[in-house]
């Protein structure tokens, strides 16, 4: 409850910082020492110091899970305004607005990462949504922008439509919205057309928003037209959030009747890695390739929902740690390039050497090589599809497509160092360069003691 | 009444939204289908509630499936702030390409 209460009056917050200081630099750091006291006070939730009590009559219970959650996405937040909060000076004029928007995301993320209650998860999917339409819309001058905009804008609330048919349906059948009440009464009846009803549109607005197979075609058009500061955002912690509402409505909502879904999310997964995957060789755009790359690690994700064991639970938060971490490092990278395209990194090496190495760590981690956090993480997804029975190929298929994201995570660390070019004509200061070896260091500390994230789970 | 007319309703409100979500070409015309989505799914709501109300009044809760109603007054204040952000974002392209037709939308491809 603490997160969720100070996030909110955070926003408001940030909104007045834009009136009352003058320089842009107070109001980032007024950003980033807010973000701090998050963190401080979720983490004291988690031992215990529970600053704002609040009932909220069993339709908000903020348990360990979802604290643990909350730690990655306002650690990863923090990670993200120390590296590119400068560079959303670029997007316009409203500074100050941008930061209050990213904190009342993160007021919709402490709830969807801990609502007991179908109406929460709404509201919670909401908050997060609204805010991030505008954020893809707020450079306004660019057709581009405007364009993913209107898009995201309108098939984001077209799902949601379908999300509130399938919480009807489901109340429908069992006449409340409390989670726990459903689980009991899929477990003592059998579920009738209602329930799989409500239960498969659910399903698919809840793919729609993490942007799986075959529903992923907004993905590429909305972070290719919004500012990359912003994609950077939108593709790593808003996607592990929506993440987090999946596994939980899919393990203690519908958790008892999950054979009559498992093949639907197997069926999803496996369209998403092939996808995600096959279409990022294509590309010739690193955004656009990141783009793809998001799906196809959505794909990675989507066999944690398909599983749902312990493994994959604990899995799928260091699968969000991992891929948050890595993608930020990349995105703040992109977002000082000129040239989009992969030739725009050629040479990157020979100039910044520093940037080019973390860059680099940050690729593999994504492409899934050992001794990074992406490869545990990986390790853990597939160990728990191998566990559910008869589907061991889908662990094999999974692996299969890791092998073919490395081609074009490859293609970037190849024109970085083996080609010439002109890359790198900028300046970074050195707090970003230390930034950058940080997160790198943080990538190869988690792939090599994962235990570092996990014991927080349990103690 | 019995409560299949109201689900049928609801239904038939629902596709027709969906339909024209998938169909039309006009962002306003979309966007008034996304509407008639949700407020099909209110009507839904309010019925399941009073069904779940009449069922619970027999075992003697009077306030039994209130839930769903409250579920309702939710829906309208997300809708309505879906709205305004919604018709800032269509006033902004307007703005700029001087059309609210969706088929401008193919530029993002390459």
């Amino acid at each position: 409850m603490n997160a969720l209460i100070l996030s909110a009056l955070l926003g408001v917050v940030m909104m007045f910082s834009g009136i009352w200081l003058k320089s842009k630099a107070a109001v980032r750091n007024t950003a980033i020492a807010g973000i701090i006291l998050l963190l401080v006070v979720n983490i004291l939730e988690m031992c215990g110091t529970v600053v704002f009590k609040i009932d909220t009559k069993g339709l908000i219970v903020p348990d360990r899970f979802g604290l643990l959650f909350n730690a990655i996405a306002f650690a990863s937040t923090l990670i993200y305004f120390l590296l590119s909060a400068r560079d959303m000076e670029k997007v316009g004029v409203n500074y100050a607005e941008y930061l209050a928007l990213i904190f009342f995301i993160l007021c919709g993320i402490t709830l969807t990462s801990s609502y007991q209650s179908l109406l929460i998860l709404f509201l919670g999917i909401e908050i997060i949504s609204i805010p991030l339409y505008i954020l893809t819309g707020s450079d306004k001058r660019n057709l581009k922008s405007n364009e993913a905009a209107l898009k995201y804008f309108l098939l984001g609330s077209f799902s949601t439509g379908l999300m509130l048919m399938g919480i009807a349906l489901i109340y429908g059948a069992v006449g409340t919205f409390d989670t726990n009440y459903i689980t009991m009464f899929t477990a003592a009846n059998k579920p009738g057309v209602l329930m799989i009803g409500g239960m498969l549109l659910l399903l698919f607005s809840m793919s729609f928003k993490v942007s799986a197979a075959p529903f992923h075609f907004w993905t590429p058009d909305v972070y290719d037209g919004a500012p990359t500061v912003f994609t950077s955002f939108m593709a790593t912690i808003v996607k592990a959030a929506v993440f987090i509402a999946f596994i939980r409505l899919f393990d203690q909502t519908f958790g008892v009747m999950q054979k009559s879904w498992q093949l639907f999310a197997a069926v999803i997964a496996i369209a998403t890695l092939f996808i995600g995957n096959i279409t990022a060789v294509f590309q010739q755009s690193v955004k656009r390739m990141l783009a793809y790359s998001s799906i196809a690690q959505a794909g990675f994700m989507m066999l944690a929902v398909f599983s749902m064991n312990t493994a994959a639970k604990e899995g799928l938060l260091l699968y969000a740690a991992a891929y948050s971490l890595a993608t930020i490092g990349i995105f703040a990278v992109l977002i000082k390039m000129s040239d989009y395209t992969f030739e725009g990194f050629n040479g990157l090496a020979k100039r910044q050497p520093l940037l080019a190495a973390t860059t680099t760590i940050c690729l593999l981690s994504l492409a899934g090589i050992p001794l990074t956090a992406g490869f545990i993480s990986k390790f853990f997804m597939l160990r728990a599809t191998m566990a559910t029975n008869g589907y061991f190929w889908l662990g094999i298929f999974a692996v299969l497509m890791a092998a073919v994201s490395v081609y074009y995570y490859f293609r970037v660390i190849q024109a970085m160092y083996f080609k010439e070019g002109e890359a790198g004509n900028f300046e970074v200061s050195t707090t970003f360069k230390w930034l950058m070896v940080l997160v790198s260091t943080l990538i190869i500390l988690l792939g090599i003691w994962p235990d570092l994230l996990i014991r927080w789970l349990y103690f | 009444m019995p409560i299949n007319l109201y689900i049928l309703l609801a239904v038939v409100l629902f596709c027709i939204g969906v339909v024209g979500v998938l169909t039309r070409r006009n962002a306003i015309i979309i966007f008034m289908c996304i509407e008639l989505m949700l407020n099909a799914v209110n009507l839904l709501l309010v019925a399941f509630s009073k069904m779940h109300n009449y069922a619970m009044m027999k075992e003697g809760i009077a306030t039994g499936g209130s839930d769903g109603q409250l579920f309702v007054f939710f829906i309208m204040v997300v809708a309505a702030a879906e709205v305004s952000v919604g018709l800032a974002i269509i006033v902004m392209m307007y703005r700029n390409v001087h059309s609210v037709d969706i088929n401008f939308l193919n530029r993002l491809k390459h």
